[in-house]
């Protein structure tokens, strides 16, 4: 196999890739955890051709599957596709074998975080973070809270500027967080059982 | 899950928070048409968030024990109606695993000092309104829709996750109520596309483009307007529309409260970022 030429951009080759020297029990372990038969998957690219996000990704979802049968756990790991999933199952509704491609998502992300591999998209992790945040705080997700805290985290506090302040002139999101009363029983969730 | 021998009448309700918040007007109008159909719904006492994306997203466990703790505090001797398609899929995932895993529900029940039932019915407030049946429809039809055109846009999640395909599917269901208050469905548009859910606040850059592409196949057919069942995909539609003109999005709830002849609607449309009113007084359903 002849080395990319110098110069142009191929994805995936910054390296020659051994299989032999990948993770050879990856897509055994993705089968386990999300529960779903990856090994199904003839790429037939429905799922890719269905999927709203498909121009946010680096590899389209079968894209995913492939560098998990190939046992490219980094690859996979910190691929953009696995954050800008939003979980809406189209793709695992339309996929004619069955297989339920946004649980197979749904564990890369958790298997990324618990790895502490690199997130290729970082603004959406820390939305996330903030919403946890909120609802560790309230109970309930504070919309205004969790954007102000985004804003601050990301430093674009211009950016979307305009919804925003149309969405507080309509009164969408409101200044005090609505709460839960036994906020105690939220908080306790997030302490780990031995230091409670 | 069917459940024919269901009492409507008391029913606990379960907002969520996009219905407490941002889509307050939802909330107001499904109150405003459940009493008008004699349905009594009691807000879930002290509910909190149904899980959501980000915490499955985060923790798995902390938003498994969220969607718990409200299937704690529901009463098991009524259905728990839900709104938001979102906390259905969260809530019935929940309860599922609750009767897949007996010693995860006994823990659950220990943490939370609650009984939970098994048996209780989690629906979405369609699956009301068809076990209610037309008559009932029909009886309380105030103002006619006047054919108004409209799409009915479920979004992805009311029916799509594999986890619910044993559940009853609704397909249709929206634009059948609606016909028989007097609209017009139409439904060669992309009515089940996702509307960009949670990368809106991230990746407005990804959602734009999509949410544009909804409306324009929604103008295409020659709608008036989309009517969803989802509060989250109302303002996604709604804020990250790009063309003019853009066309107003209701929540299937104002709709449905409007034709069965609610008066305080001006409350819920002020809210809107599409001003839908000039279209309503043009169809003369507003004055």
């Amino acid at each position: 196999m002849n080395p990319p030429k110098a110069g142009r951009q191929v994805r995936g080759a910054e390296s020659r890739i051994v299989l032999a020297e990948q993770d050879r029990f990856l897509a055994r372990d993705i089968q386990r955890l999300s529960g779903t038969n990856l090994n199904r998957c003839y790429h037939c690219r429905t799922c890719g051709n269905g999927c709203p996000f498909i121009r946010g990704m680096d590899y389209p979802p079968n894209g995913v599957i492939r560098l998990v049968q190939y046992g490219l756990r980094r690859q996979a790991l910190e691929s953009h596709t696995i954050w800008i999933c939003v979980g809406c199952h189209t793709c695992s509704v339309q996929c004619p074998m069955g297989i339920d491609i946004a649980a197979i998502m749904a564990t890369l992300r958790r298997l990324a975080l618990e790895e502490g591999a690199m997130i290729a998209e970082t603004n959406i992790l820390d939305f996330h973070r903030e919403v946890l945040h909120s609802i560790k705080q309230y109970g309930r997700a504070h919309k205004l809270g969790i954007m102000l805290r985004y804003k601050a985290r990301v430093h674009q506090w211009f950016a979307d500027l305009d919804v925003g302040l149309r969405m507080l002139a309509k009164r969408k999101m409101d200044l005090r967080a609505s709460r839960v009363q036994a906020i105690d029983e939220i908080t306790r969730l997030f302490i780990p059982h031995w230091k409670r | 899950m069917s459940h024919p021998s269901l009492h409507l009448t008391d029913l606990s309700y379960f907002p969520g928070c996009s219905l407490e918040s941002s889509a307050r007007e939802s909330n107001i109008s499904l109150m405003e048409a459940a009493g008008i159909l004699g349905l009594n719904l009691i807000e879930l006492e002290d509910w909190n968030c149904c899980g959501s994306s980000s915490a499955n997203i985060l923790d798995k466990e902390i938003a498994f024990s969220l969607a718990v703790r409200n299937l704690s505090l529901a009463p098991a001797h009524r259905p728990l109606m839900v709104m938001c398609p979102r906390c259905l899929y969260h809530l019935r995932e929940a309860h599922q695993r609750l009767v897949r895993e007996p010693e995860t529900l006994r823990a659950q029940e220990r943490r939370w000092g609650r009984p939970i039932s098994l048996d209780l019915p989690i629906i979405h407030f369609l699956e009301v309104l068809v076990l209610l049946g037309p008559a009932r429809l029909e009886q309380g039809l105030v103002r006619n829709l006047n054919g108004l055109k409209f799409v009915p846009y479920y979004g992805c999640t009311l029916f799509r996750p594999p986890a619910l395909r044993q559940g009853t599917y609704y397909q249709g269901e929206l634009g059948r109520v609606l016909t028989m208050l007097g609209g017009e469905p139409l439904t060669r548009a992309l009515t089940h596309r996702c509307c960009g859910s949670f990368l809106s606040a991230a990746r407005a850059d990804v959602v734009t483009p999509l949410v544009n592409e909804i409306l324009a196949s929604a103008v295409a057919v020659g709608a008036e307007c989309l009517v969803t069942s989802c509060a989250m995909c109302q303002l996604n539609l709604e804020i990250r529309c790009t063309w003019e003109p853009r066309l107003p999005i209701f929540h299937f709830s104002e709709i449905l409260a409007l034709a069965l002849g609610a008066e305080d609607y001006e409350g819920w449309f002020t809210r809107h970022l599409v001003d839908p009113r000039p279209l309503l007084a043009a169809r003369n359903l507003i004055a």
